[in-house]
């Protein structure tokens, strides 16, 4: 079923639109995507939900460059994703489900790395920049001296974003950002992702499989089943769909019998 | 195994075009140069010593039995300057440092650190791969002259103290300064800079492209390591063939 796209949310908004037409990608004989065609407008928090092993990771993946499809296009602000230099005109951003710091890193480092690679800022100034970045994901200054290993999960995670808030960026990918954490780290988490998008404008992609979250924080949610788009609308219209996987990934609860 | 090397030969030519970066990287070159130094020098120097010693200790009492004792210097000194110490070194070098460049990069595309690397526009070639090869590029070289004296020690300690070849000080090194000249030791210098480009090439494409969690990683270290070695071996006839020309007094 598809939704309309509404208006964006805010008149400022600075992120990008996504669009995704007829993407197929398969790992030998295994078909993971199988013509999967999105809309996502720009400034708004969009969810991918399904099953384990239906392809969200790997959809994931393509939007930001990492993966090549077999087949079909990407389109980031209007330009394929795959265009020479993509990430010099657009800032894009992924916090992965690990955090993906590098652990040789100190917190500081890894969240002033980009800065710092490509020479982009004084020393003293990334300084400034990874302390502001750190505050607005509330960790401590103390933290930046920390090394990844001598963190929390949920502290890495707030590190990975605060990393990923240097770059001012306009397309923020979240691969399962609540995994392994707590609930009440995992509240704080999805807190983090809507103060981002409400602070900086960013379109957000966030591919989860937690209920809560998705519901919690998505302008709009799309359901994939086997390599394809089951299902997309608001919140409420996904809790009305009659898809019956859908239903049953809702519904499921744990009940001893 | 034939695209193996493609893609090792890929990443070779990947490392040339971003060499004019090594200035922009020189303290990344420069930790990985104390690493590597740190690691591996006692051990390179102990070995040397042994290695020098049991040139002397085989080849010494044969020498002196033949009326050539006087030679035994020059013999040892040519053996390990141009080809045991280059060779030794280099495979210290794959398995001590190489095994470690590999698991390295081989945990870090496992834990998702490389795929972070892209997506903040990073080349994982220029931060990870570039200081890895230019160090140790430098560093086996340097490791190779130290080999070099204590090995030629070695030798001069054995040959004084063995009862059955018992040659000088003075005769051993004269010997040294008489057949050894800075084409042979140049000779043994060439061949491990390229032994050492060899094994950074390798063992971070192993890291690189490693699959399949821990269990992938342990894989990735042993391919780096016997893949460094067998290419070592090989490329030591290929360098020894090609460097004949420049040894003094050489023909065809």
């Amino acid at each position: 079923m598809a939704s309309p796209v509404p208006p964006p949310t805010s008149p400022t908004a600075t992120g990008i639109p996504v669009a995704v037409r007829g993407l197929r990608k398969s790992f030998g004989d295994q078909a993971v995507l199988k013509g999967v065609d999105l809309d996502i407008r720009a400034g708004e928090v969009f969810v991918l939900m399904g099953p384990s092993g239906s392809g969200k990771s790997v959809f994931l993946r393509h939007l930001i460059g990492l993966e090549a499809p077999d087949s079909g296009e990407i389109l980031l602000g209007g330009e394929l994703a795959t265009s020479e230099g993509l990430g010099e005109r657009y800032r894009l951003a992924m916090v992965f489900q690990s955090g993906g710091l590098l652990n040789s890193l100190t917190v500081a480092e890894n969240v002033g790395l980009y800065l710092s690679e490509h020479q982009l800022k004084p020393t003293a100034e990334i300084a400034r920049i990874v302390a502001e970045k750190l505050a607005a994901v509330r960790l401590e200054p103390s933290v930046a001296a920390k090394y990844p290993t001598e963190l929390s999960g949920g502290m890495r995670k707030r590190v990975a974003i605060a990393r990923a808030l240097v770059t001012d960026p306009q397309l923020v990918l979240f691969d399962e950002p609540t995994s392994e954490l707590d609930p009440l780290v995992a509240l704080a988490i999805g807190r983090e992702i809507v103060g981002l998008n409400h602070r900086t404008g960013a379109t957000i992609v966030v591919v989860t499989h937690d209920r809560d979250l998705a519901f919690g924080i998505a302008d709009r949610i799309a359901f994939l089943d086997g390599g394809e788009i089951a299902a997309i609308g608001t919140p409420a219209e996904m809790r009305a769909s009659r898809h019956p996987l859908l239903q049953l990934f809702l519904a499921a609860d744990f009940k001893p019998e | 195994m034939f695209q193996n090397f493609g893609e090792m030969l890929l990443l070779f030519v990947a490392v040339g075009r971003a060499l004019p970066r090594v200035w922009r990287e020189r303290r990344k070159v420069a930790e990985q140069l104390f690493d590597i130094g740190n690691a591996s020098l006692f051990m390179a120097c102990t070995l040397s010593l042994f290695i020098g010693g049991v040139l002397a200790l085989q080849t010494g009492p044969v020498l002196v039995e033949r009326g050539l004792g006087s030679a035994l210097g020059g013999l040892v000194a040519l053996g390990l300057c141009k080809e045991l110490a280059p060779v030794m070194m280099a495979v210290l070098i794959a398995g001590r440092i190489g095994s470690a460049m590999a698991a390295e990069l081989g945990s870090m595309r496992v834990y998702q650190e490389i795929d972070a690397l892209r997506t903040l526009n990073i080349n994982p070639v220029h931060y990870l791969v570039l200081p890895r090869v230019v160090a140790i590029s430098l560093a086996l070289p340097c490791l190779v002259v130290f080999a070099n004296l204590v090995g030629w020690m070695g030798g001069a300690i054995v040959s004084l103290l063995n009862d059955r070849i018992a040659v000088s000080w003075s005769g051993y090194f004269g010997n040294i300064r008489e057949t050894v000249d800075f084409s042979d030791v140049a000779n043994g210098l060439v061949k491990s800079f390229v032994f050492a480009v060899v094994i950074g090439v390798v063992s971070c494409h192993q890291g690189l492209t490693t699959l399949g969690g821990p269990r992938g990683v342990g894989r990735s270290v042993t391919k780096a390591v016997v893949n460094s070695l067998v290419l070592i071996l090989l490329l030591d006839y290929v360098l020894t063939r090609m460097l004949l020309p420049f040894d003094k007094g050489w023909r065809f």
